[in-house]
């Protein structure tokens, strides 16, 4: 990632296309908080590539100064991949959503995450299929009624989170649109993060789910049915900042700060540094009502990209080569005058 | 008695086989350079078995290469075998049938005993009269393993590694039976076993015994002589295979445009060997992704063409059906990829060692919506790096996705190959947006060569959005105006067709007054030329016309065709380039010669074929 001392505004990140994602859809509140944050990073226009698959939310890169390719359906993982490998100093965004990134796409998605490469995944997550108008995808809640499951579905949704995990992943957040201020963090802390960064942002499909993410996303009660976690801070939640989060076992528990004896000293600090994900796991997983939906980065830990590696490698045979070009390979044949 | 008489011969056929462990490859591989150095032309083919580690001495774990080389031009491996050099039974019973009458067999009698001949389900303990050769072959039985073993006896090494030589007491043997001074082979070995002096001299010792052997016992055997070659250009030589030579078509077609070369690819038999040799080229900055399915292959490969990379994927069959989408998106995109498609027997899995040019359909028209690609084939080994360069040519000058076939035939197979110079090289200037231009956009293009400018990320000022949507021609917008399509659809066609006009005609090769045309493509040139050679040398009025550029045709396709009395379209397929000269060049009766059974043609088939539709 590049960056620059311009200073840039949304507006300079802000295509001349008209916006066509419906009134009220929550991907025109990531739209903007993608075009901040990159303002904000002093990345410039042109070294910013934004890849898509298929879906509402590919549609993106066409609203967005850069250089933008909304590519196949699935597969703008293993474009963005191409994209960054041959030219690392470019800031990748994949945009994609639930049924792009974990249907059709599921297997470049789980590749990406676990060759570690530095891009910046955006999954935009409202549990069902938008442009298709209305069936269910893979993080569809079991039982829920679409057109393609009138009776409900019947299959187990997969929970985006432990996938990266289970594909080692080493950067980790969730949002929800209509949070700008978390939106912008996480994404920041994404751009600067090496590595694969996914980013769940739950998204309201207006027209085919609408507040399907509704119960957090109500203003009144987000409070006390998200946890923002911050790396280093102790989880604590709610209107009253008075709940938080405790080991019990081997088990997260919610507690409320002077209640049983609770002191604000016994609440967990939030490790997002730690190698071991068992805890960012538990934390990623955790469902309502009874606990509160995680928001924020999760995970975030260093480890080798995938692009820098390859770089590297040619950067130390070159070093070391005799043979630079074409010809001088050419002359290493086994070679004969007829 | 002496080995006074001497076979002189314009070209033979040399087939070394035995057990995947004997080192048939390398003796292989020793015996036909040693020839090209002394002048012979040479075309080999490798025939490895398809399973990993079969059992030892069944038929299923016989590796075989063979080998054909000639005083004259040499266009093929060769159909049946002149001399053949045969490890144990279970070689015996694989290769019994493709050697001439009147053939040398070499075999070693020490492993032909009663459970060589059961492991490779002999009934008898007479395995050459159970497959009918005792009387129209010369056998000759050479104990070749306990001859090592006493050459090698008393200097230390382990039975296996004795073992493990007997090739190269047949290589010696073989070097006396065409009187080819052994030294070249000894520096050979010095060459390969530089790391491992022990087995160097091990192998010395045994190479040079078996020649002498040959020598000194008078083996009532006369001796072969093939003289050099005085027709072939001059210059420097070495020996190739195709799916090398493509490798090296990329890397260097990517140092003459200046720019990185990416490969994304996927393991699959027979396409693996350009992956594997290009990832050996880090020094000379190659990028190789092996990527998680053949989807990735292309699609990281396209990425790798939007950022500014000449970008390529290698595959086969099965492989080319899964990037079909991705090939679309590349059409629409107006980007720059090369597909290589290393063709094997199909439908589905198929015989993925066997090899087929039954993806021709699939190349031209495998794709949703109206959506033509530059459809080219290589038909040699050595071309193979020539036509990939052409590929890369094509691909970046033009903004287009090309799609190379070659086979598992010339893939494999080797053959010579005249060192090229870059300097020689034709150019390659892709259509970049000049950056002082006005307003570019997406869709801006060369309005006569039809040919989008090409923006690389990275560029202040540049920035675009692609994609796989339909774009306004003016505007590069996203549109659904119907008549922006059209007009889209008919450019992105032009310019495919624009390619003709840099393409070299088809040649006519053989008698010029000819009454039948041999028309061919891709692979199977070798065995084309030899048939019309062999028979315009017997006054038999048959010419070729072979064809490496399918779509599109070179300009002077439909001038040659209609020349002809009669035409034959000889593919290893059920008829799909005679199917699309119908459509491309119709009112031509094009009769069909054709073969599907994972194998190359023979060239007594074909000219029987021709000759009797001459008569």
């Amino acid at each position: 990632m590049e960056t620059t001392n311009i200073q840039y505004t949304a507006k300079d990140f802000k295509s001349d296309q008209y916006v066509r994602w419906c009134p009220g859809c929550g991907d025109h509140a990531v739209l903007n908080s993608l075009q901040k944050v990159l303002a904000d990073l002093a990345i410039p226009p042109h070294q910013t590539a934004i890849i898509s698959g298929i879906g509402c939310s590919s549609r993106l890169p066409y609203y967005v100064t850069s250089y933008g390719f909304h590519t196949i359906h699935g597969r703008g993982a293993a474009v963005a991949t191409g994209v960054k490998v041959a030219n690392p100093k470019l800031s990748v965004w994949q945009i994609t959503g639930d049924g792009d990134c974990l249907a059709i796409g599921g297997n470049h998605f789980i590749h990406s995450v676990r060759r570690n490469v530095d891009i910046n995944v955006l999954l935009f997550n409202n549990q069902i299929y938008g442009l298709t108008k209305g069936q269910y995808s893979p993080t569809t809640k079991k039982g829920f009624v679409t057109k393609s499951s009138p009776f409900g579905t019947v299959e187990r949704p997969f929970r985006p989170a432990e996938l990266t995990f289970g594909a080692r992943g080493t950067f980790f957040a969730r949002f929800l649109d209509v949070d700008l201020k978390v939106a912008q963090s996480v994404m920041t802390a994404a751009a600067k993060h090496k590595g694969t960064s996914v980013i769940e942002s739950l998204v309201n499909c207006i027209i085919f789910n609408n507040g399907a993410h509704g119960w957090l996303a109500e203003k009144e009660n987000r409070p006390d049915r998200t946890i923002v976690l911050e790396h280093g801070k102790p989880m604590i939640f709610g209107k009253e900042r008075n709940k938080g989060l405790v080991l019990e076992g081997m088990t997260l528990k919610v507690v409320t700060i002077g209640e049983d004896g609770v002191a604000e000293s016994d609440i967990l600090i939030h490790d997002a540094h730690a190698q071991d994900s068992t805890i960012q796991l538990k934390l990623a997983l955790m469902e309502g009502p009874e606990m509160p939906i995680a928001m924020g980065v999760i995970r975030e830990v260093e480890d080798e990209t995938y692009d820098a590696a390859v770089e590297a490698q040619i950067t130390e045979e070159q070093a070391k080569a005799k043979i630079k070009t074409f010809d001088e390979l050419v002359a290493t044949c086994e070679q004969w005058e007829m | 008695m002496d080995t006074a008489i001497v076979n002189e011969l314009d070209n033979v056929v040399v087939r070394f086989s035995g057990d995947s462990g004997d080192g048939m490859q390398l003796t292989g591989t020793l015996f036909s350079n040693l020839s090209a150095i002394l002048g012979n032309e040479i075309s080999t083919f490798p025939d490895f078995p398809s399973e990993i580690r079969a059992p030892q001495g069944t038929v299923g774990g016989v590796s075989g290469f063979q080998v054909h080389l000639g005083s004259s031009k040499i266009y093929t491996p060769g159909d049946d075998a002149d001399v053949m050099v045969i490890m144990n039974p279970a070689a015996l019973k694989v290769n019994a049938k493709s050697i001439k009458r009147g053939g040398v067999l070499i075999f070693d009698t020490d492993s032909f005993e009663k459970s060589d001949f059961d492991k490779a389900g002999f009934k008898t303990e007479n395995p050459f009269a159970e497959l009918s050769i005792s009387e129209t072959v010369q056998l000759i039985p050479v104990p070749l393993s306990s001859l090592t073993q006493k050459s090698l006896e008393g200097l230390g090494f382990d039975n296996k590694t004795v073992l493990r030589s007997k090739n190269m007491f047949a290589l010696g043997l073989v070097c006396w039976l065409f009187n080819r001074p052994i030294d070249k082979a000894v520096s050979f070995l010095e060459v390969k076993f530089k790391k491992k002096q022990d087995l160097l001299s091990a192998n010395i010792k045994v190479l040079t015994d078996g020649f002498n052997y040959g020598s000194n016992l008078h083996l009532t055997l006369s001796t072969f002589q093939v003289d050099k070659s005085t027709n072939i250009d001059k210059g420097t030589y070495t020996s190739i295979s195709g799916n090398k030579a493509t490798a090296w078509g990329l890397i260097a077609a990517a140092e003459k445009a200046g720019l990185q070369l990416f490969l994304g690819g996927y393991p699959i038999t027979p396409a693996t060997d350009i992956m594997q040799e290009l990832s050996l080229y880090k020094n000379l900055g190659v990028k190789v992704v092996q990527a998680e399915d053949e989807i990735a292959g292309i699609t990281t490969s396209l990425g790798a063409a939007f950022a500014g990379c000449l970008a390529a994927t290698n595959t086969s069959g099965p492989g080319l059906a899964l990037k079909s989408e991705a090939i679309g998106l590349a059409v629409m995109a107006e980007l720059p990829i090369v597909i290589i498609d290393v063709m094997r027997g199909g439908p589905s899995t198929g015989m993925p060692t066997k090899t087929e040019q039954t993806d021709l359909l699939q190349a031209l028209y495998g794709r949703n919506g109206e959506s033509p690609v530059v459809v080219m084939a290589a038909s040699t080994p050595a071309d193979c790096f020539h036509f990939t360069y052409m590929a890369s040519k094509i691909a970046l000058e033009y903004m287009t996705p090309v799609i190379l076939l070659t086979d598992a035939f010339i893939g494999n197979g080797t053959s010579l190959w005249k060192l090229p110079k870059m300097a020689q090289l034709p150019s390659i200037l892709p259509n970049y947006t000049n950056k002082d231009a006005e307003k570019v956009n997406v869709t801006s293009r060369d309005e006569v060569s039809k040919v989008r400018y090409w923006s690389i990320p990275g560029v202040e000022g540049l920035g675009h959005r692609n994609g796989g949507l339909e774009k306004d021609y003016n505007t590069g917008a996203i549109s659904t105006d119907a008549l922006n399509h059209a007009k889209m659809v008919a450019t992105r066609e032009e310019k495919v067709n624009n390619v003709a006009n840099i393409l070299p005609d088809v040649q006519v090769e053989g008698d010029s007054t000819a009454e039948l045309l041999v028309i061919g493509w891709g692979g199977t040139h070798g065995h084309l030329m030899s048939a019309v050679t062999n028979l315009n040398a017997r006054g038999e009025k048959v010419a070729l016309a072979h064809f490496n550029y399918i779509n599109p045709l070179p300009q002077n396709t439909k001038e040659i065709i209609s020349k002809y009395k009669k035409v034959i379209v000889c593919e290893l397929n059920s008829g799909q380039f005679a199917s699309y000269l119908r459509t491309k060049v119709p009112g031509v009766e094009y009769l069909q010669f054709n073969k599907v059974q994972g194998q190359p043609f023979t060239v007594t088939e074909l000219e029987e074929c021709f000759s009797s539709l001459l008569k």
